[in-house]
């Protein structure tokens, strides 16, 4: 990259817009904690995943038809006789689970590592804006095939609004476009389906510009004391993020391949019907925790506030987490609770999977109750009763501790 | 519109004892051991094209198949001669005359196999009520699809053929156990590959793998596919992480 600064007309273009020397200084030089494990690399599989969704997305609009009509037709005529069609679709319904497989873990990578501590407040915020976006775009794009699911899930969805007091029903009226979901709610769903993931771009360009700015954040939480702490993003994190991109390719394979329909419901190869309630209607499994926590609250408004609120509490997080310890690996008890949260959504998501009746009422209620107390209750407390073990003095030392090894910084490394 | 809608927006939100949402009790398909399973899992030309004799002689008087066309069944090891002459057998809606009238024309390769039914409501009042649905998808729009049509064409209880009083039948496999469609296989309606006559069991067999084909006719295509690229990714990962060890060797 810099050999090309010594070709002219690079040079002079690069002095009037200097994108080589911007690639070069945060994708090349950027200078990266030493000791990132391999929790880190779901941040890049997350921009990987959102652009095989966009390349995807924008080929199924080539052959896709956004009416009621002939939507599902137009799926199903993707899936037979457009030239590998059924490949663009299947990686485009697969991808958006792993959109979200990488993405939740990227996020309790955050969680486990305390990354949304000072000064990383705004970045968390970002990511969490990024999140809700995605969970904005997947909705709508389930609608588009048009399927039982497609429809009821729209139509339930959409008439959480109608919970708000006073204008909730003039405000699903206008989210439709009509008295129901129907064509015109299949357009703007579609209109935005396609705008949406171009925000989450310009939501990443910030994310990563906040992330840059601040820098990494990293397994032992500890600030950076000198250069000795970094090494650059490339070649060391481009080779490891490679790597672990292969590991996501398999295992995504292994499902677009041989499991296509896994993680889809069978019901949304059924045509919608709007006079045919199916028996469950279930969201896909990415929102099942959330749905559990909707359905909790034994009255419709005030389950929309705690769904609402579930994300919501997750932007003070940086303030309900009182420990000033960031990494997990030096709280002994935080780390348990993290366990416990983990087990606790994990739950949530089952109940959401299960129709609300008998026991499933109780134990969905109680996992609720259980994650707005972990966050509003134990995180302040635990961090101010826990005693953090000693942290180390520098990233470059408990790395290098084995021994003197020949490398970046090594010589910085003596107090 | 909203009017219509209500009763089920109100049964569907969650204020609600959703206990009426449960669907009623369904015996759990048995498994088949499908030619198609596993990773080099592919059709059995045979079984489909017997499968297409069962559908074409009993199924298609009542179901549609809206998604296959006669070309499609070149797939499945018809010659085009052979496809042709089974898409003529069909009349389809032709080009109106040069006096505007509706005309109908024998199908061809490109249409579809047509709908036995004018509309929705004919087809109601012709089946007691229950709209027999199209079968293009139906193993991809059922749990468990493939086994879920054979075990359901070839329960016991549902063969022996006793309606109820409003004319429905016992079949353990139907959600809440009472289906409208009268047993539709029975004795010498297929065959088998040696020419002897197929039991219920075999029959419901190749109808499942037909319509498996139906709902997913690259699947062969996928499988074929999946096998190359996980071999080039699982060589590709194994480069990237030797890449990576020498690169970190002396982090």
């Amino acid at each position: 990259m810099e050999s090309l600064l010594n070709i002219g007309i690079v040079r002079w273009f690069d002095n009037r817009l200097p994108l080589l020397s911007y690639t070069q200084h945060h994708m090349m030089d950027y200078p990266a904690p030493r000791n990132l494990n391999y929790a880190w690399n779901f941040g890049s599989l997350a921009g990987l995943a959102l652009v095989i969704q966009i390349v995807t997305g924008i080929v199924l609009a080539m052959h896709y038809t956004p009416h009621t009509e002939m939507a599902f037709d137009s799926v199903e005529r993707i899936m037979r006789d457009v030239n590998y069609g059924w490949l663009i679709r299947y990686i485009h319904s697969n991808g958006a689970s792993f959109f979200f497989i990488v993405v939740y873990l990227h996020v309790f990578r955050g969680l486990y590592y305390g990354s949304y501590k000072a000064p990383r407040e705004v970045l968390w915020w970002i990511g969490l804006v990024i999140l809700l976006c995605m969970m904005g775009t997947a909705f709508m794009g389930y609608v588009l095939p048009w399927g039982q699911m497609s429809f009821w899930g729209a139509t339930v969805i959409t008439n959480l609004f109608s919970a708000i007091p006073l204008i909730g029903t003039p405000i699903v009226e206008w989210l439709w476009g009509g008295f129901s979901v129907d064509n015109p709610t299949l357009n703007r769903f579609y209109a935005l389906h396609y705008l949406l993931p171009f925000v989450i771009v310009g939501l990443v360009v910030l994310h990563l510009w906040a992330l840059h700015h601040k820098k990494s954040n990293n397994p032992l939480g500890i600030d950076y004391k000198g250069p000795q702490d970094f090494i650059p993003f490339h070649p060391y994190y481009t080779i490891k993020d490679a790597f672990g991109v292969g590991v996501f390719l398999i295992v995504f394979a292994a499902f677009l391949f041989y499991a296509p329909n896994y993680m889809g419901h069978p019901d949304n190869y059924i045509p919608a019907d709007p006079l045919k309630t199916p028996a469950h209607i279930v969201p896909e499994w990415y929102f099942l925790p959330f749905y559990a926590i909707l359905r909790a609250i034994p009255d419709k408004l005030g389950g929309v506030i705690a769904m609402g609120l579930s994300i919501g509490i997750l932007f003070l997080l940086p303030w309900l987490d009182t420990s000033r310890v960031r990494s997990a690996t030096f709280r002994p008890v935080f780390k348990w609770f993290y366990l416990l949260m983990l087990i606790d959504m994990g739950i949530l998501g089952y109940v959401g999977s299960q129709p609300a009746e008998g026991d499933w009422i109780w134990i969905g209620q109680l996992a609720t109750a259980y994650y707005f107390i972990h966050f509003l209750v134990l995180l302040p407390l635990i961090g101010w009763f826990e005693r953090p073990r000693p942290l180390p003095d520098s990233i470059a030392k408990p790395v290098l501790a084995a021994g003197p090894v020949p490398g970046v910084g090594a010589a910085h490394d003596k107090a | 519109m909203m009017k219509r809608f209500m009763p089920a927006i109100l049964a569907l939100s969650f204020a609600l004892p959703a206990s009426a949402l449960a669907a009623g009790d369904q015996a759990h398909p048995e498994s088949r051991n499908w030619s198609w399973n596993g990773i080099f899992g592919t059709y059995d030309r045979a079984q489909l094209q017997r499968g297409l004799e069962i559908f074409t002689g009993q199924c298609i008087n009542c179901h549609g198949l809206k998604f296959i066309h006669f070309r499609d069944l070149i797939q499945i090891g018809l010659s085009e001669d052979q496809a042709e002459a089974l898409a003529e057998q069909f009349e389809v809606a032709g080009d109106p005359d040069e006096w505007g009238d509706p005309t109908t024309r024998p199908a061809k390769l490109f249409d579809r196999f047509p709908d036995p039914y004018r509309n929705e409501e004919e087809a109601r009042a012709l089946n007691n009520g229950a709209v027999p649905p199209d079968l293009s998808l139906m193993a991809k729009a059922r749990p468990d699809g493939s086994n879920y049509i054979a075990s359901l064409l070839s329960d016991a209880e549902y063969n022996e053929g006793n309606p109820t009083d409003d004319g429905l039948y016992h079949n353990a496999y139907f959600p809440g156990g009472l289906i409208a469609m009268a047993p539709p296989l029975y004795e010498g309606l297929g065959v088998n590959a040696d020419g002897s006559d197929a039991s219920i069991d075999e029959m419901s067999d190749d109808i499942a793998a037909f319509l498996t084909w139906t709902a997913e006719p690259r699947l062969e295509d996928r499988k074929g596919m999946g096998l190359k690229v996980i071999l080039f990714l699982l060589v590709l990962t194994g480069l990237l992480y030797v890449s990576k060890r020498k690169i970190w060797a002396n982090v």
